[in-house]
């Protein structure tokens, strides 16, 4: 494939090391870090070496993939003809208890992504990773970084210690609302709640399947507590979640919005139409079904060709060569997935793209 | 889902002309749990006064999320002479049974369903008794009505006890567990249970519901009663794919496996997911020998209540053409508030041998094996057996004061 | 613990008492060291996947420590590699000027709690080959303990019963912080196989059972999960008297290693106070709490409470027994117990040979 003005809505660069992100801390987090021997926050959500964290033609003999400006551009930027790029950095900020330590790092972690990467490229944009660990924090992190243009997103994990739309969360969505900033969630958990409402699985296989399973755990408690109600022009996406879920699962919680709704009664619009106005959800993974009728079923049972967002999740495996776009999709669908829907997305891409 | 009454004139029994039905999700209950205290050894008895139940959750009695109707039931399902929805036979009989043309009704004991206490001895006693009573009081009277078996599935032989004491019976057709446990049911802990019931040719039920100890939601509690309700179906997914996955499916190839009350809507896309992913992954699961997708068309079966209810109604066909016509099972849910009325549950236009097979093939292709694959039969031959596996049973009366 | 790097000369220490050290941490020097003993697929299976735990990190603790590895900063070996990992080092180190006589062995970094069941039984028998050939054939001071795949008790029970006998094991080891209480059936087949085998079972503080470190989740500091471990152990420990695993295993003996040991006289009154008043619950329980306390528990000393005045200390151990602390230094970690001056009290000889050597003798049946 190779659309112009195509936007990929997520893409992970790692960070090479603990030591690249040493510049952007304060002295005494430096210090901190050496005495403590802190060598890295990587999460269990992706096996360093796992055949799904990185394509095998993305992974490089040494180092970790898509560590280096350079490895984006030849291996992402460049084959795709993307105009644009959102990098979702998925350090492990969020694993962590000490709410001062995580500020700091994800303080570290925006520096590095402005410095290392959006100054280098004028075609990549980032999502803001805020410390969740405090709301007030996380507040302070999404103010600083809203400064710049090119951060055009608030990044948060799919299972975290509470459900999304609790109403302690609710200064993150007001500032996000106030900067135009989506609130993307990506999969991933920091693991202080079993990956699963039934424990802890034995394989990874189960922990990443179940990935699905806390997106509809939060568009539920997002639906349900209101959050759109108070803050209507908020735009939630999905990132990594898998779509094809949506349907079923919207089906459900309609069935019970009209059963139970006397409990959430500032729930006045069904749960399909929220998410037609709010939410949006990353083209991969596509978990398909095996036959192409189906998965034209499945897109008609979406009830909307805006929903979907392309994105390539470069450097996680989900297709092989170029086949980012899986076939058998309209052109005129393809052009809302790879240009329009994300623009309508991210209200601050509209005010750097043409 | 029917939360007002919709007839007020008193049920009538179904016209002759209608069709026969299974209901393969029934909840009866004792009019009082006190009732089941003649089943019960003494000790437990005591001790049930004594400590209650200690149900991995906070609430002494009761749910977690308060309901959205007294007792999570019908207005119009309580039963004239008093006591709780489903706990009156004859109420049953004439309100649910006769009016809906019911010829095969599966009882799923939840209320309580003591699988998941923290004392597994008690957990244990309260299961067999609940045995016991639900045979004698509620499938011997009524033989359209047939049990499952609640098991004390988080002590694996303890249930593999439990479940060989009721082999055979002919009154007894599934092994019950509820969907949330303290691990994910593909957990080898579990296995036992699974190995057992296939020995004895009964399917295993997972009913919706239950207390882990596990948060709801994989990112913590959710505040509201809807979210626990919508949630029953990321929980059956986790545990459909660790079932899969772990792969007792593959080491136990005559396991049969129900989901109740979960919905069947999310199946086609986590099969889809789970094949995706076991693509990339399968290095990690040399015990599985094919696409998960297969171990779920051949051995997990659902019953359709609470039916998803897209719109348009079109788009369920496509769902259940993806799962199988042969694979589901009607369910009402009753007494339940959100009770689905056969008459009106399935909004789609079916075709004989559909309509046959979603409302009664299915359900006795799975649980009425033939005559002749049933020992118990025979009367003579059930009195014996029962006195040789109910070994554990307090004689009814013997020791409890009338 | 001293955090300081003292600059302490080897003495010449034959007129020093020799003791025993209940807890010493071997570390491999590279991953690959077990390599001999891991099948392909296991070495494969980690090579892609890693080794999964109840735990967010990839690798690494939950907390940050407090020093690179947990460690002694003047542990590391001259030759490289990580403290803990060169025998020859220890020996030069510790084992011969502290004149340890008897040095137990607990690895902890050994397959235990991953969540792959068979990754973790593959790993915990490569860990258990691996002390034999590189610690206790070199060095016959050291002794091993057999480290079990916890969660998997049908595994872990095999394992067992492959070394049982072997005179280089002398306890079987777990982690304090398992799916679920230690005492809760799903580990029986684990004490059933340890005591038919003879050996204790130790339970090292630490672990990744999915559960936060308290009961009201997750604090916010590596301190309130080290002070944390105190009470996560008497939950353990609570849960194994409660639950009776000392009645159906009456030969049964327990060690409770690096959880500290000051709170278990508390521990026993309250439980005993509770069991009077409820034991209608817990009929197969036949003794006081305590009892089952006094009789099969022991406790390592490592990290010793410190009193001021240190004399409260001796209520302390008088109300244990003095026949049930087993010296440690938790050699070579950070928050090590140094034998010169960690029981600054004045003592019986009994009272000193008994808490330095004797009792660990006595309960691992080693030496005379």
């Amino acid at each position: 494939m190779n659309i112009p003005g195509a936007i990929d809505c997520d893409i992970h660069p790692s960070i090479p090391g603990l030591d690249a992100l040493l510049p952007y801390m304060p002295d005494t987090w430096r210090e901190i870090i050496q005495i403590r021997g802190i060598d890295g926050l990587n999460s269990i959500s992706y096996p360093a070496r796992s055949p799904l964290t990185a394509r095998p033609d993305w992974s490089p003999e040494k180092g970790k993939p898509a560590a280096t400006l350079a490895q984006i551009q030849r291996e992402c930027l460049d084959p795709f003809g993307s105009a644009i790029a959102i990098c979702n950095c998925l350090y492990g900020v969020q694993l962590l208890f000490s709410e001062d330590m995580a500020a700091a790092f994800a303080r570290a972690v925006n520096g590095w992504m402005a410095a290392e990467l959006l100054d280098r490229d004028p075609r990549l944009r980032a999502s803001i990773v805020v410390p969740i660990q405090n709301v007030e924090l996380a507040v302070d992190e999404i103010e600083r970084c809203a400064q710049d243009p090119r951060f055009v997103q608030v990044l948060l994990l799919a299972s975290g210690d509470h459900p999304l739309g609790k109403r302690m969360y609710w200064p993150i969505y007001a500032a996000a609302a106030r900067h135009k900033l989506p609130i993307g969630i990506h999969a991933g958990s920091n693991y202080h709640n079993p990956p699963t409402a039934v424990g802890w699985p034995s394989y990874y296989t189960e922990d990443y399947v179940a990935q699905a399973q806390a997106f509809q755990s939060q568009l539920t408690s997002l639906f349900c507590e209101g959050v759109f109600n108070r803050y209507p022009d908020l735009k939630v996406v999905l990132l990594e979640s898998g779509w094809t879920w949506l349907p079923a699962h919207l089906w459900r919680l309609t069935k019970y919005w009209r059963g139970l709704r006397m409990e959430i009664p500032w729930a006045d619009r069904s749960p399909a139409d929220v998410v037609r106005s709010n939410v949006r959800l990353s083209l991969q993974p596509t978990d398909a079904p095996p036959d192409a009728a189906s998965l034209q079923r499945i897109i008609e049972h979406l009830q909307s060709d805006e929903l979907l967002l392309f994105s390539t999740d470069y450097p996680h495996w989900q297709f092989d060569g170029m086949a980012a776009i899986p076939a058998g999709l309209s052109p005129a669908l393809v052009r809302k997935i790879t240009v329009d829907n994300p623009r309508a997305t991210y209200a601050r891409l509209m005010e750097l793209v043409r | 889902m029917n939360v007002q009454n919709a007839h007020s004139a008193a049920p009538q029994p179904a016209a002759a002309s209608r069709m026969a039905i299974a209901d393969c999700d029934i909840h009866h209950s004792p009019r009082d749990f006190k009732m089941l205290y003649p089943y019960l050894e003494p000790r437990w008895r005591d001790h049930l006064d004594q400590f209650g139940m200690r149900r991995r959750m906070g609430n002494y009695s009761g749910p977690q999320y308060p309901k959205s109707q007294p007792d999570a039931s019908r207005r119009d399902a309580w039963p004239p002479g008093g006591g709780r929805p489903g706990s009156n036979l004859d109420f049953m009989r004439t309100h649910h049974l006769d009016a809906n043309n019911i010829e095969l009704g599966i009882l799923t004991m939840i209320r309580p369903h003591p699988g998941g206490f923290q004392n597994v001895d008690l957990s244990a006693a309260l299961c067999r008794a609940i045995n016991d009573w639900q045979v004698a009081e509620w499938t011997q009277p009524e033989p359209r009505l047939k049990a499952s078996i609640v098991v004390p599935y988080e002590d694996a032989a303890a249930s593999v006890a439990e479940i060989e004491r009721w082999a055979g019976h002919r009154d007894v057709v599934q092994v019950l567990l509820l969907s949330r446990t303290v691990e994910p049911l593909g957990n080898r802990r579990y296995w036992p249970i699974y190995e057992a019931a296939a020995a004895a040719g009964l399917p295993v039920g997972i009913h919706a519901f239950g207390n882990g100890g596990q948060p709801t939601s994989s990112t913590g509690w959710s505040s509201f009663y809807i979210e626990d309700m919508v949630g029953h179906a990321q929980s059956c997914q986790s545990l459909v794919s660790s079932m899969v996955l772990e792969g007792i499916f593959a080491r136990v190839p005559a396991l049969r496996v129900v989901l109740i009350e979960a919905g069947f809507g999310w199946l086609p896309p986590l099969a889809w997911r789970l094949d995706r992913n076991w693509s990339r992954l399968r290095a990690e699961l040399p015990h599985l020998h094919r696409l998960p997708s297969e171990y779920i068309r051949d051995h997990i079966w659902l019953t359709t209540q609470p039916m998803e209810e897209p719109e348009p109604s079109a788009h369920l066909r496509d769902t259940i053409d993806w799962i199988g016509w042969d694979k589901l099972l009607f369910a009402t849910d009753y007494p339940h508030w959100d009770y689905d009325d056969p008459r009106t549950a399935i909004p789609l236009r079916l075709s004989a041998e559909e309509r046959e097979a979603f409302f009664i093939s299915n359900a006795q292709a799975l649980y009425l094996r033939p005559q002749g694959d049933r020992p118990g039969t025979p009367d003579s031959v059930t009195r014996t057996r029962q006195k040789e596996t109910f070994m554990h049973t307090t004689p009814h009366g013997q020791e409890m004061p009338r | 613990m001293n955090l300081q790097i003292r600059d302490t000369p080897a003495t010449q220490t034959s007129s020093r008492l020799a003791i025993a050290d209940c807890d010493i941490h071997p570390a491999v020097r590279k991953a690959s060291d077990l390599d001999p003993w891991l099948p392909a697929r296991w070495r494969e299976h980690l090579a892609s996947f890693g080794g999964g735990r109840r735990l967010g990190m990839q690798s690494g603790p939950a907390y940050p420590k407090g020093q690179p590895n947990a460690s002694r900063r003047d542990a590391y070996p001259p030759e490289g590699g990580r403290q803990g990992s060169s025998l020859a080092f220890m020996q030069a180190q510790h084992l011969d000027p502290n004149n340890v006589a008897l040095g137990i062995l607990n690895p902890l970094k050994s397959g235990q709690g991953l969540a792959n069941p068979e990754l973790s039984a593959a790993v915990c028998h490569a860990v258990n080959e691996w002390q034999v050939a590189t610690w206790t054939s070199q060095d016959s001071r050291l002794k091993a303990s057999i480290v079990v795949p916890y969660e998997n008790a049908s595994m872990a029970a095999a394992e067992i019963r492959h070394w049982a006998g072997h005179q280089d094991f002398v306890q079987v080891l777990f982690l304090s912080r398992t799916a679920e209480p230690l005492g809760n059936r799903r580990y029986w087949p684990i004490y059933e196989a340890a005591a038919e085998a003879r050996l204790p079972v130790a339970v090292h503080a630490f672990g990744y059972g999915g559960a936060p470190i308290t009961s009201t989740g997750w604090p916010s500091y590596y301190i309130e999960e080290m002070t944390g471990h105190a009470q996560s152990c008497q939950a353990g420990l609570s849960s194994m008297i409660v639950e009776g695993i000392f009645e159906q295993f009456p030969q049964l003996r327990v060690i409770m290693v690096e959880a500290g040991f000051a709170w278990a006289p508390a521990l026993g009154w309250r439980l005993d106070k509770a069991w009077r008043t409820l034991r209608a619950e817990t009929p197969h329980l036949k003794q006081l709490p305590s009892a089952y306390m006094r009789r099969h528990v022991w406790w390592t000393t490592q990290p010793m409470e410190e009193p001021e005045p240190r004399e409260h200390l001796l209520d302390t151990i008088g109300w244990m027994g003095w026949d049930r602390l087993l010296f440690a230094t938790d050699y070579p970690h950070w928050d090590f117990d140094d034998p010169a001056y960690a029981l600054p009290l004045r003592i019986t000889d009994d009272q000193r040979r008994g808490f330095f050597l004797d009792n660990a003798r006595a309960v691992y049946g080693v030496g005379a």
